[in-house]
């Protein structure tokens, strides 16, 4: 073996190591949360309220709140990040000083942590716009905080259509909006899901931002005006402040993996039947 | 609007008796040959051409500092075919594409001199394009249907033009796909996806989608390029049953294809580093009695 070959087989082995090392680590998160909640959970665990702050009971009030949080930022950051990804991908001027920098402040928000979304969060949504701890105000201050993300990941997926449709829409005179609407969007479907995907796993991993903006009342909320405490925040608390609260954190924490699973699966399945379609 | 179901209307009874003719053609009998000769003929008696003709006058392409083509002359009698031949590299596209002003999407690109469809000059400032587009018709070199079914990758331009009424769509679609002979092969599944057809049928596809919205030039760039000899030959009559109708610009590398239907024949070349036209002609002049040296020696397969 010459010194090439052996550099070679010698970076070989680092790559193997790091590729074991990429699924060993997530995996054995897994099987820590799976061995610590899976005799907690039941059915009776995903409907019940949480009683003695979340040491017994369950987390069913929790769930909606969550999902009425994840409801708003949604609703949010779809049109609103399509609306951007599209002007970025469609109508600014590619290499031109308006697109460089759009582009360097999607990317410096994107970096911004958590905590300084749930501080503006809290201070325009919460105390300025007068919504209070609530509902909305988290969803809100999440969608902000997804939105640089989704946009620059949608953009990217409407910039992977192939050019000869585009071609093809202009040779034929199709108009603009025929063209977004029943070839742009449908083709990129796929990573608008993918982008979706990745938003609503960063949203509900999130806890920093909803602390300060959506509070954590336990309580089954009535309206979006109320403030309702996430699954992400509650495993927080159990964690950090609830002794004796961990298995039931580990429980929780599992039900969050499963709900991030099947939006996963429902994504893919949903965006090829898009496709489909066409 | 209303001149456009008008047009559509004329045209009925004319892509109907193509239709049949082409579907004779799939026969082999010389009975059924000389039967389309015939409706060719009555067709052309029946409507006079409209379609207008094009003439480029030193027409220049640039792409920043390179010239992919400089004072191009050429005209392009309406009712026939004209050919485009010339090596790679030459601005044959360049100049095709200038034609419908496809160029003004590349940022760079700088089209200048005159072209002339009918009485209008399409290079003048000024000029609506989208009514441009409407007239010139575009086939790229590969295949580019809409990823939809194969109805609705003619129904939707269609509809997007503003036509909306669905009767004289479907007959729309069964003319336009009889007239390029797809109609036959896919009426049994025009809602699978176009993606799922073969090169050739794509093509063909593609054809049928511009000739739907009912233009009076059609451009080709090397239509039959990745196509297979069989489905090339298809693509080749179904051209040459088209130049009654239309003005016709085709660029091939094809010398045999463009010996094979051709009128009139441009032979581009690259001289001093950008592209022009040296030579053009009727088809026979080109290859029978070419003037120019690079001409003779190009169309008898000696260079290039
Ligand atoms: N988008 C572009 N940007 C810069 N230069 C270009 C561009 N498109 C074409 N060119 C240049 O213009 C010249 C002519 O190109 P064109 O595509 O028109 O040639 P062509 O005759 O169609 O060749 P082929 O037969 O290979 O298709 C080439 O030298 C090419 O490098
Ligand atoms: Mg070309």
């Amino acid at each position: 073996m010459n010194d090439g070959q052996k550099l070679d087989s010698g970076i070989t082995v680092l790559i193997w190591l790091v590729s074991i090392a990429l699924v060993v680590l997530p995996l054995s998160m897994l099987w820590d949360v799976v061995r610590e909640g899976l005799p907690h959970l039941s059915f009776n665990f995903i409907v019940d309220q949480p009683l003695d702050a979340g040491r017994s009971g369950g987390v069913g009030s929790l769930l909606i709140s969550t999902f009425w949080i994840l409801g708003v930022c949604l609703l949010t950051t779809i049109p609103i990040g399509l609306g951007c990804a599209l002007y970025l991908s469609e109508f600014v001027i590619p290499h031109s000083q308006s697109e460089k920098l759009l582009g360097f402040s999607l990317d410096v928000l994107a970096g911004v942590p958590s905590i300084v979304f749930g501080l503006f969060g809290y201070a325009v949504f919460a105390i300025q716009l007068g919504l209070g701890f609530s509902i909305l105000s988290g969803g809100l201050s999440l969608a902000c905080m997804v939105l640089p993300l989704f946009i620059r990941t949608a953009e990217q997926a409407l910039r992977t259509c192939p050019k000869g449709y585009r071609q093809a829409a202009i040779a034929l005179n199709i108009s603009h909006a025929g063209f977004i609407s029943r070839i742009l969007l449908p083709s990129a479907s796929g990573g608008i899901a993918v982008a979706m995907i990745i938003s609503i796993g960063r949203a509900l991993a999130e806890t920093a931002v909803l602390i300060f903006t959506a509070g954590y009342v336990t309580r089954m909320p009535g309206s979006v005006m109320d403030s309702g405490r996430s699954l992400s925040v509650h495993i927080y608390d159990l964690s950090m402040n609830v002794p004796g609260g961990q298995s039931n954190a580990a429980a929780t924490a599992l039900i969050l993996v499963m709900m991030i699973v099947l939006i996963n699966v429902l994504a893919r399945y949903l965006s090829r039947r898009w496709q489909h379609v066409e | 609007m209303k001149a456009f179901m008008n047009v559509l209307k004329r045209k009925q009874p004319m892509n109907s008796e193509l239709t049949t003719a082409f579907q004779i053609e799939t026969g082999s009998s010389t009975e059924a040959f000389a039967k389309k000769e015939q409706s060719l003929e009555d067709k052309s008696r029946q409507k006079p051409l409209s379609a207008p003709g094009l003439t480029l006058k030193k027409v220049n392409v640039r792409y920043g500092d390179t010239n992919a083509i400089e004072g191009a002359c050429l005209d392009i009698p309406s009712g026939s075919i004209t050919a485009l031949v010339g090596p790679s590299g030459c601005g044959k596209s360049s100049l095709l594409a200038s034609i419908s002003r496809m160029t003004d999407l590349t940022p760079q690109c700088q089209v200048s001199g005159e072209i002339f469809l009918g009485k209008d000059n399409i290079l003048a400032k000024g000029t609506d394009l989208n009514r441009l587009r409407r007239r010139v018709g575009m086939v790229f070199q590969s295949p580019n249907p809409f990823p939809m079914s194969i109805e609705e990758n003619i129904r939707f331009p269609l509809r997007d033009h503003g036509m909306r009424d669905e009767s004289v769509i479907r007959k729309t679609i069964k003319n336009v796909l009889g007239d390029v002979g797809l109609w036959d092969e896919v009426k049994d599944r025009l809602g699978q996806s176009a993606l799922a057809l073969s090169g050739g049928q794509q093509q063909r596809l593609c054809i049928a989608r511009c000739l739907a919205l009912d233009p009076e030039v059609l451009l080709f760039d090397e239509p039959c390029s990745a196509l297979d000899p069989l489905s090339s030959a298809k693509v080749e009559t179904l051209i040459k049953g088209l130049k009654s109708r239309y003005t016709v610009l085709l660029v091939t590398h094809n010398l045999a294809q463009a010996r094979r239907i051709a009128d009139h024949v441009a032979v581009c070349w690259v001289q001093a580093g950008c592209g022009c036209i040296i030579e053009s002609g009727d088809t026979r002049s080109i290859f029978e009695r070419p003037v120019h040296p690079i001409t003779q020696a190009f169309c008898q397969g000696l260079q290039g």
